[in-house]
């Protein structure tokens, strides 16, 4: 049972949730992620960890309201328990001074790239991040963005904040405009795929961290399964980040709509 | 146990008593007790245990056709070595607690071993019935069953007498078999024994894979309460390697470890349209169903309901998925199997339980692929019929494609049960630990202790899939080792 100590609405359907996890807190990396189960007859669903704070044992999870699941969580209010909450899980973000490394992020996936942003910040690189969502009020911790890189870059859909245009635009002209070493995007697998064939074309290595359908998160079921540069892979454990050039996006996506005509 | 130990419990006067009270030409015209099940039609509308134990007259005349043999080689079947004559005579002098007793002298979880333990190819295999008259031998794992059953449903089950406690704390990995007849030797030697396990609920594959039509799950939390009881702590969603190290473990002042977590790992044929929606392992289609209640209205985690199910594979698995599939609605259930019916590794009583539902036995089937529709969804799986050739190093007749007969059948789901490997996550966390080529940890195989000095193993990390009896042997073998270490001071 873990208690949640701190809730905060990102948006509409985003909640931030403040959860004692202890070990958690002590042992996690950026990138890793955790599976929580929110009652008895709950569902096991992997969040990513956004951020962790060893001294008070507490881990910030971000979560869209999508599902049955999700809004279940989302409904949970300060005081009340997960009824589990397992990891750290996945590997680890392999972090190193590559020069300029621009971070793109979309819907839910803004969550995740926060601690990845931080890291590479602290590790001398030049970060530049761009933040997208449909519209202006689903664009999330733009502050906390600000603070850890040297630029953020908003996009909309609908141009009511930042710079009207799909992530992609933005992407483009960041790449066009500088010297881009490494890029790493997190998001809706849709915007990861179409951000993964344009770092392609320009040849920038790509990483992408993978959200896909988990039951047990350690390695026992192969729910997670998906293919990388032609070989069967399991996102909880090889995973949650690969090679954005690699991951056969159409699998993929056509995978997470396995459950969807039964919720 | 020595020989001596047999013949000391044979010669115990009531025994020579009963010996004498019938004689073994009478014994040997009685004929072996069936089982009552449940009905096939109905048992596969529901979950209930299709098995259902003897009742106390079958149980004292099954007792009665066992000859108390000197020499009784069933015991040299069990891979624990159950003092089986003892436990059967009580039972037919009436002394059903005794007979209890008498089981768990030797293996912790008897109520689950006499349900799920492959006993035709154990204990009953050497049976002197088996082996010298050419009779079906006595049916020792009911007789299992029944004594265990009649402690528990008694409310008479004695906790284990318990030494003083002495303060030294050892850590177990996973919750099976294995971790589970760990932690009750060491506790019942005194040690403070702390049990992480990595998913929420204890029991192992007792709890997520094998079904509650097989094993219900009550019988094993009476074990797990037991252990409570015992003193045991069961510390779930604790993952060794992850949320706790190696190191932490010596930090939080563990003298011994003893790592049994299982053969986790699910195996994949690797043949095009694997990765199509429909298409999963056994064990997530077990865990979903057995572990999250998926089949259930109330349960939030889904399961796709096929209506015409391929199982991929012949072992216990296989078996139990393809039951399961029955049970959640199937209309075709099939198992799809290389080889042929006798050389299926799943026990025979789930083979004969299979058919009795309904179950196809496509054998000398070997899928080669899958087909999809422009959803993803599996709509079709090719299968490549097969013939049985010359036997392999195994003994077993390896089977051959027949060139050319490829046959193509309509699926909405399919379930592949094709094995499991070790589950690499401590073998990857902790440096130094001696792995061999198949991921399993290496061990002496009397301590069970690994290159590591205060890590011991067992159960399918050690063995890969083996089965329940096995798993347990090891967990007392190795506490009986790292007890002897610790008293010793060399741990
Ligand atoms: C569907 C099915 C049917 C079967 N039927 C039979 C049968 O009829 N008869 C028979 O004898 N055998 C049967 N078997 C085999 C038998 O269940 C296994 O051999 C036995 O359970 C192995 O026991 P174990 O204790 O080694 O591991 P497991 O029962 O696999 O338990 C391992 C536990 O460790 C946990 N774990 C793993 N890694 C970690 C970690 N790092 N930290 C914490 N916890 C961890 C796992 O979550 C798991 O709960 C069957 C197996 C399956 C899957
Ligand atoms: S979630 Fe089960 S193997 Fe990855």
């Amino acid at each position: 049972m873990n208690k949640i100590v701190e809730k905060e609405y990102f948006s509409e359907n985003v909640v931030k949730l403040v959860v004692e996890a202890p070990l958690i807190a002590k042992s996690r990396k950026a990138g890793h992620f955790v599976i929580v189960r929110s009652g008895e007859k709950g569902e096991r669903i992997p969040l990513t960890i956004a951020q962790a704070d060893a001294e008070k044992g507490t881990i910030t999870l971000v979560i869209q309201a999508v599902g049955k699941s999700t809004k279940k969580i989302c409904a949970l209010n300060v005081g009340d328990y997960l009824s589990d909450v397992v990891g750290p899980l996945g590997q680890a973000t392999h972090i190193e001074k590559v020069g300029t490394v621009l971070c793109c992020g979309g819907g839910v996936g803004v969550a995740p790239l926060l601690p990845i942003v931080e890291a590479f910040k602290k590790a001398g690189n030049r970060v530049v991040v761009i933040l997208a969502a449909r519209t202006k009020d689903l664009i999330i911790l733009e502050e906390q963005m600000r603070a850890n890189a040297d630029e953020v870059i908003i996009m909309t859909d609908d141009g009511s904040y930042g710079k009207k245009g799909l992530v992609t635009n933005g992407a483009e002209e960041v790449i066009q405009r500088e010297k881009v070493d490494m890029c790493v995007t997190i998001g809706p697998a849709i915007m990861m795929k179409f951000v993964s064939l344009l770092t392609k074309k320009y040849e920038i290595p790509t990483v992408v961290s993978l959200n896909t359908i988990m039951v047990d998160g350690t390695g026992m079921c192969g729910a997670c399964r998906i293919t990388v540069g032609g070989k069967t892979k399991f996102v909880c454990v090889d995973g949650p980040e690969f090679d954005a050039h690699q991951v056969d996006f159409d699998e993929m996506l056509m995978r997470l709509s396995s459950y969807k005509e039964m919720e | 146990m020595s020989k001596e130990d047999i013949a000391a419990q044979r010669a115990t006067e009531w025994r020579e008593a009963l010996r004498k009270e019938k004689k073994n030409k009478d014994r040997i015209e009685i004929e072996r007790v069936k089982m009552r099940e449940l009905d096939p039609e109905y048992r596969i509308t529901n979950n209930e245990e299709v098995n259902c134990g003897l009742t106390t007259e079958q149980a004292l005349r099954e007792a009665s056709r066992c000859l108390d043999c000197p020499d009784p080689q069933c015991m040299q079947g069990c891979p624990v070595n159950i003092f089986i004559p003892t436990f059967i005579k009580n039972i037919e002098r009436g002394e059903f607690l005794e007979a209890a007793k008498t089981l768990k002298m030797t293996s912790a979880l008897p109520a689950v071993c006499g349900r799920v333990c492959p006993q035709e190819k154990q204990c009953e295999s050497k049976c002197f019935y088996k082996l010298k008259l050419g009779k079906e031998p006595v049916a020792i794992g009911y007789l299992e069953r029944f004594a265990a059953d009649y402690e528990r449903e008694s409310g008479k089950m004695a906790l284990p007498e318990i030494k003083e406690k002495n303060g030294i704390k050892i850590a177990v990995v996973g919750s099976g078999p294995a971790g589970l007849s760990f932690a009750g030797e060491m506790a019942k030697a005194g040690y403070s024994v702390t049990v992480f396990e990595a998913l929420h609920e204890i029991g192992g594959v007792l709890k997520y894979g094998i079904p509650e039509f097989r094993l219900p799950n009550s019988i094993v939390d009476v074990e797990i309460n037991n252990l409570r009881a015992m003193g045991v702590e069961f510390i779930a969603d604790c993952i060794v390697g992850k949320t706790i190290s190696y190191d932490d473990i010596h930090e939080m002042g563990f003298k011994g470890i003893f790592v049994a977590s299982g053969a986790g790992l699910p195996r994949f044929m690797n043949i095009p349209g694997e990765n199509l929606i429909g298409v999963m392992s056994s064990n997530e289609y077990l865990t979903r169903v057995n572990l999250m209640c998926a089949a259930q209205d109330d349960s939030d985690t889904p399961v796709i309901k096929g209506k015409r199910v391929a199982v991929i594979g012949g072992g216990n698995t296989a078996m139990d998925s393809v039951r399961t599939a029955k049970r959640v609605g199937a209309e075709r259930a099939m198992i799809i199997y290389r080889r042929g019916e006798d050389e299926m590794p799943a026990r025979r009583e789930e083979i004969h339980h299979a058919k009795q539902e309904g179950v196809e036995f496509l054998t000398l089937h070997n899928p080669i692929e899958y087909l999809g529709n422009e959803k993803g969804k599996v709509t079709a799986v090719r299968l490549q019929k097969m013939q049985l050739g010359e036997p392999d190093a195994s003994g077993r007749r390896s089977p051959e494609p027949i060139p050319g007969a490829i046959e193509t059948i309509e699926v909405d789901e399919v379930i592949v049960s094709v094995g499991v490997s070790p589950n690499p996550l401590i073998p990857n966390a902790i440096k130094g630990l001696e792995i061999s080529k198949k991921g399993t940890i290496i061990v002496n195989e009397e301590t069970m202790r690994s290159d590591l000095n205060d890590l011991y193993a067992g159960g399918d990390i050690v063995r890969g899939g083996a089965t329940v009896i096995l798993a347990m042997g090891d967990g007392r073998r190795a506490a009986k080792a790292m007890n002897e270490a610790i008293r010793n001071n060399k741990l």
